[in-house]
């Protein structure tokens, strides 16, 4: 089945475990963490610097995707805003007893404020489940890019990676 | 919660551009006024005001509105203050402008 | 007739990048542009640019335009707009340029000349392609970044190369939905992380599908999309209508050669860079001597390429003006073809790096 990245547009299962920007199992369960979601060689190496602990490399040549050191992310979150494809996520597995944090780029209106119950979706848009809004972060350092993070069921903690965009919201 | 405003189909507040800035002036399109900022390319003006039809083809009469927006394709071209063809993607808006739906090849203004 | 050591055509990426490289060498350069601003497509660029961060990566393309004119200003470049320039002549002192400006034919005497003149958007025929409401995508972009107008509400995209991902990303920013996107091909034209931008806001991509027609009376109300085989034809009975009320063209673009055509340039024909192409060695040189080109013109890749090649362009002009020796000159040009290879590496890189290598050997046979 053709279910990669360059027929759907939505990185697959297999494109996922493939990839070097993902941490392992037993790294999520420590805490916050990057999920560097970069499957494709694209020349683009901003997330190398952004990091400030030195835990992504892409290194030569720059079509070379990236490679997340577990041990060194502190899941601080620093490169999200940092990468253009916006396709760099910060999940916290064990945020509470029952909730995971996912926190990921957003740059659409309206944005929702922190305390909203919103709908929350998957890499393909579709509702996953409802999240509680935790951080809307709009640091200058971000370039008009939004952090959003929100609190929603363990157990979507990589499913989830965004708000459902209302469509038609503001015509 | 803060909303993306659009306001005769301008986008007023953007997620990554500041606000944009409010209309200053009026341009005349088949006698009928509408908003407009100055020197904005015609054809924004018009879209904005959901004016989507620019010209009539000659033989047939059929519609035509913006296509390249670059000043290439010219089938944006309309009758501006009595001068027919004028490319209405890259001729800027000035403050009274007359604007005509250009039918055909058009005519000069007498 | 006033004679300046190098003028360029084009205030896109590649002219400014190539004006900023031959004032630096300590030359005088003079840049026409046919519009009003300067920046050609830069300013409608809103997103973040890919790259190395060496150069820019990570910044937004409108502020990457900001910068390159603020360097031209700073350097003293001389800039003319509203200046269409409709004539290159070979004379034994170089190059002349003929161009309008306010309804005036005026001239200028070039030692060197750089063409950097873009590209323009391909166009795509089928019934109803006429009806107010199909543009082109750049188009759309235009309007909503630049002239911050809506010019639709309801849109279909057709092509999924990074033009199609993009415009469609930022007509939802500035508040259009997007219906779906749709490509001919059997898989998505550009890169997987812009297409993950608009899957993620519930943006349908749609491959294996054209559109088979527009409808509508005096507008566009609705198409009608069909599914394709493997060798691009219809299959029967697959034909649905979504409605809409903009539909957005993104198949590729064609470079703007008619001035190279005018100034006798040779040409070659390679369809991965968008058709006829004039032949240009190394130094972005093409057959008729002092005559260079720079950014889409030479072949349509993207903004950060096109900087790149404005830059070759203008130190090897700068050296042909004797600005820079040999010596000072080989390492300035020798990091830029670094740079620009690195970005014409992996996947989507691959077939352009093949066709400017193609390019080189087209040009080094014309010279033997």
């Amino acid at each position: 089945m053709k279910d990669e990245i360059r027929f759907t547009g939505i990185p697959s299962a297999g494109d996922l475990a493939a990839i070097p920007g993902i941490a392992g199992e037993e790294r999520f369960e420590k805490g916050a963490v990057a999920v560097i979601e970069c499957v494709q060689e694209i020349p683009c190496n901003p997330c190398e610097k952004a990091c400030p602990f030195g835990a992504i490399t892409v290194g030569q040549p720059i079509t070379s995707l990236p490679v997340l050191d577990e041990e060194k992310c502190t899941g601080c979150g620093a490169c999200l805003a940092k990468c253009p494809g916006l396709a760099i996520f910060r999940v916290h597995k064990n945020y509470t007893e029952d909730t995971a944090l996912v926190e990921f780029p957003f740059e659409y209106l309206p944005l929702p404020q922190e305390g909203d119950t919103v709908a929350c979706g998957g890499r393909d848009g579709n509702y996953v489940c409802d999240g509680k809004i935790l951080k809307i972060n709009q640091s200058k350092a971000f370039d008009g890019t939004t952090l959003v993070a929100v609190a929603v069921p363990k157990e979507h903690y990589m499913t989830v990676r965004t708000i459902c965009r209302k469509k038609e919201a503001n015509l | 919660m803060p909303e993306i405003k659009v306001k005769n189909h301008r986008v007023i507040k953007h997620p990554i551009l500041s606000e944009d800035a409010p209309c200053d002036v009026s341009i005349f399109v088949d006698g009928k006024e509408i908003p407009a900022k100055a020197g904005e390319p015609i054809a924004a003006a018009l879209l904005a005001s959901d004016i989507h039809i620019f010209r009539q083809t000659a033989k047939k009469g059929y519609p035509r509105g913006i296509f390249c927006g670059i000043g290439r394709c010219t089938d944006c071209v309309m009758t501006v203050d009595g001068q027919p063809n004028v490319r209405t993607c890259v001729t800027p808006v000035r403050a009274g402008m007359k604007v005509e739906t250009q039918i055909g090849l058009g005519r000069w203004a007498e | 007739m006033r004679k300046v050591q190098a003028i360029v055509i084009g205030a896109g990426p590649a002219g400014l990048a190539a004006c900023i490289e031959i004032a630096k060498a300590g030359g005088k350069a003079v840049l026409i542009d046919e519009n009003a601003k300067p920046g050609g497509q830069l300013f409608k660029q809103i997103h973040k640019f890919f790259g190395s961060r060496e150069h820019r990566a990570g910044v937004r393309g409108y502020d990457i335009g900001s910068q390159l004119l603020k360097e031209t200003e700073e350097l003293g470049v001389e800039v003319f707009l509203d200046s269409p320039v409709y004539g290159l002549f070979q004379d034994p002192q170089g190059i002349m340029v003929s161009y309008m400006h306010e309804g005036q034919e005026k001239a200028l005497l070039g030692e060197k000349v750089i063409l950097a003149t873009g590209a323009a958007e391909n166009a795509l025929t089928f019934p109803g392609s006429t009806l107010p409401g199909v543009m082109g995508a750049g188009c759309a972009q235009t309007m909503i970044n630049v002239n911050r107008v809506l010019p639709g509400k309801k849109v279909i995209m057709v092509g999924s190369g990074n033009v199609g991902l993009i415009v469609s990303y930022q007509l939802m920013q500035a508040g259009a939905d997007v219906a779906a996107l749709i490509e001919a091909a059997p898989s998505i034209g550009g890169y997987g992380v812009h297409a993950g931008k608009i899957r993620r806001a519930g943006v349908p991509i749609l491959v294996g599908h054209t559109i088979k027609r527009a409808m509508g009376k005096d507008q566009v109300e609705a198409v009608e999309i069909v599914a394709l085989d493997e060798g691009f034809q219809e299959i029967p009975g697959t034909g649905q209508v979504m409605a809409c009320d903009t539909v957005c063209i993104a198949v590729g673009l064609t470079p703007l050669t008619e001035l190279a055509w005018l100034a006798g340039c040779e040409f070659t024909f390679i369809p991965s860079l968008g058709g006829h192409i004039p032949i240009h060695d190394e130094n972005m040189a093409t057959t008729v001597p002092g005559l260079y080109v720079a950014g889409d013109i030479a072949g349509a890749e993207e903004a950060s390429t096109a900087m790149e090649e404005g830059r070759l362009a203008g130190i090897a002009a700068a050296e042909a003006l004797g600005l820079y020796d040999e010596i000072t000159a080989a390492p300035l040009k020798g990091s830029v073809w670094t740079r620009m290879d690195a970005l014409r590496t992996g996947p989507f890189g691959q077939k352009r790096f093949d066709a400017k290598a193609q390019m080189l050997e087209t040009a080094k046979g014309g010279k033997e």
